[in-house]
């Protein structure tokens, strides 16, 4: 028999106990890429041109290189500069930081999909900077860019796995010890991989719905 | 701090081959795929759509190291052989990568205007020959910005192999350098996170010459040599 039922059954506590922590992992990260992406997007129009340099070179040198790496990096590093935090916290700065790179481009798209009238519009009306963004521009912008936001939140989901790496058991970590100590791989495995599939794919559809009605 | 440095850079490079090797077999893994399952999803017969189709929605959703530990803990037990680490690891980058190029394929075969299509029915091309001589030539133009960037996603998931120990730059780095040398953990990081860059702006710069040869070969304006860092955007993972 390749499959053990009696088997799974025991192992279900534990997979769903690790689905919690990639649920934690994936909403935290998101948080800090949603909020991190925005000001990135922000500082790369800043007319300072060390700045607006800066922040692209961060970008594309976090967005060419593996998150694996950044996660060990961030795991060995952080401790040494005093910052001791736990291999979770570490995974979300670390998840974070890599996809706001991804959704700091995804502002900017959406910011520079705003109308030009609305800039001009705005400034006839001597509005404040603060209250151009604020009121004007960011409203519009972010409701085109949320599918696109949605999406990198699903992608996410998918690699919090590698979190594993720097000992966070989240669902693949608890699938994988799971499988380690029965040394059946089999079922942990597949398990995980279905749960991933009934999340993602589900997920994915009301992405492509919102898509639809926000006209993206 | 840097009287190692000659001494990590060649423990690293060491890893570059194995590196190279799972990207580049993936890429060629992945654009096969990907062809298959884009034409796949745009054919005629309902079950090589639901085929293609299902391929594309597996391998898409489920996360990307529980391909990896599947194809290299799981199936084993299953089917009774075992894959090398490399080969198992190009399977999965492949298969993986395959499953998001054939949406881009997708994309652009059906981007590629209706007119294009009716002009060659006027012509009467067969259904092949429509295909190969008017709609992809024209819609590989679109496709090789997209793949750029998923020949560079290929390349950053390819440091997943370090965990079923191919030794790869990340294994080398992780393996091989930080238990000896814990105090100098930033700096063997940072020489990693280099490698790849410096691999990533080489798909870039090729992608870019392949995007210019074959603008012109369908008698386009070649496209402007931007910054070779400076991607487009879409498509990504």
């Amino acid at each position: 028999m390749i499959w053990d039922w009696e088997f799974t059954g025991r192992i279900i506590p534990d997979i769903l106990g690790g689905l919690v922590v990639t649920f934690e992992a994936t909403v935290l990260g998101s948080i800090v890429a949603f909020a991190l992406g925005l000001v990135l997007a922000l500082l790369r129009r800043s007319r300072v041109r060390l700045v607006s340099t800066a922040v692209w070179a961060f970008i594309e040198f976090v967005r060419s290189t593996p998150l694996l790496v950044q996660l060990y990096f961030l795991f060995n590093v952080l401790p040494g500069i005093g910052l001791k935090f736990s291999s979770l916290t570490t995974g979300v700065i670390g998840l974070g930081v890599h996809y706001a790179c991804y959704t700091a481009e995804v502002y900017r798209a959406g910011i520079e999909g705003v109308p030009r009238g609305q800039w001009e519009a705005a400034t006839a009306l001597s509005l404040p900077i603060r209250r151009v963004w604020t009121s004007v521009i960011l409203p519009q912008a972010i409701p085109r860019v949320l599918p696109a936001l949605g999406n990198y939140t699903i992608s996410m989901f998918k690699e919090t796995p590698l979190l594993l790496a720097i000992g966070v058991l989240d669902l693949v970590g608890a699938a994988q010890e799971a499988g380690s100590e029965a040394y059946r791989y089999v079922e942990p495995l597949t398990l995980a991989g279905i749960c991933f599939l009934l999340l993602s794919y589900p997920s994915s559809l009301l992405v492509r719905r919102l898509e639809r009605r926000v006209g993206v | 701090m840097f009287e190692n440095f000659s001494h990590f850079l060649s423990v690293l490079l060491q890893g570059v081959p194995p590196t190279v090797i799972a990207t580049l077999c993936g890429i060629a893994l992945c654009i096969v795929l990907s062809f298959t399952a884009g034409l796949g999803m745009l054919a005629p017969w309902r079950w090589v759509r639901v085929i293609a189709r299902g391929y594309v929605e597996v391998w898409r959703g489920t996360s990307e190291v529980v391909q990896l530990f599947w194809i290299f803990f799981a199936l084993p037990l299953l089917v009774g052989f075992e894959l090398l680490p490399l080969w198992a690891g190009v399977l999965v980058l492949g298969l993986n990568h395959g499953a998001y190029g054939g949406e881009i394929v997708r994309g652009a075969v059906q981007a590629v205007p209706k007119e294009q299509y009716e002009c060659a029915v006027a012509l009467s091309f067969s259904r092949v020959q429509r295909m190969r001589r008017v709609i992809l030539p024209q819609a590989v133009v679109e496709m090789i910005p997209p793949f750029n960037n998923l020949f560079i996603q290929l390349l950053k998931s390819s440091a997943l192999l370090s965990l079923i120990f191919v030794h790869d730059i990340t294994y080398q780095g992780r393996e091989v350098l930080e238990p000896n040398f814990t105090g100098q953990t930033a700096l063997i990081y940072l020489l990693m996170l280099a490698l790849y860059l410096v691999l990533a702006v080489q798909v870039t710069m090729v992608m870019r010459v392949l995007e210019r040869r074959a603008a012109a070969a369908v008698g386009r304006e070649p496209v402007e040599p931007s910054k070779a860092l400076g991607r487009v955007e879409g498509g990504a993972i």
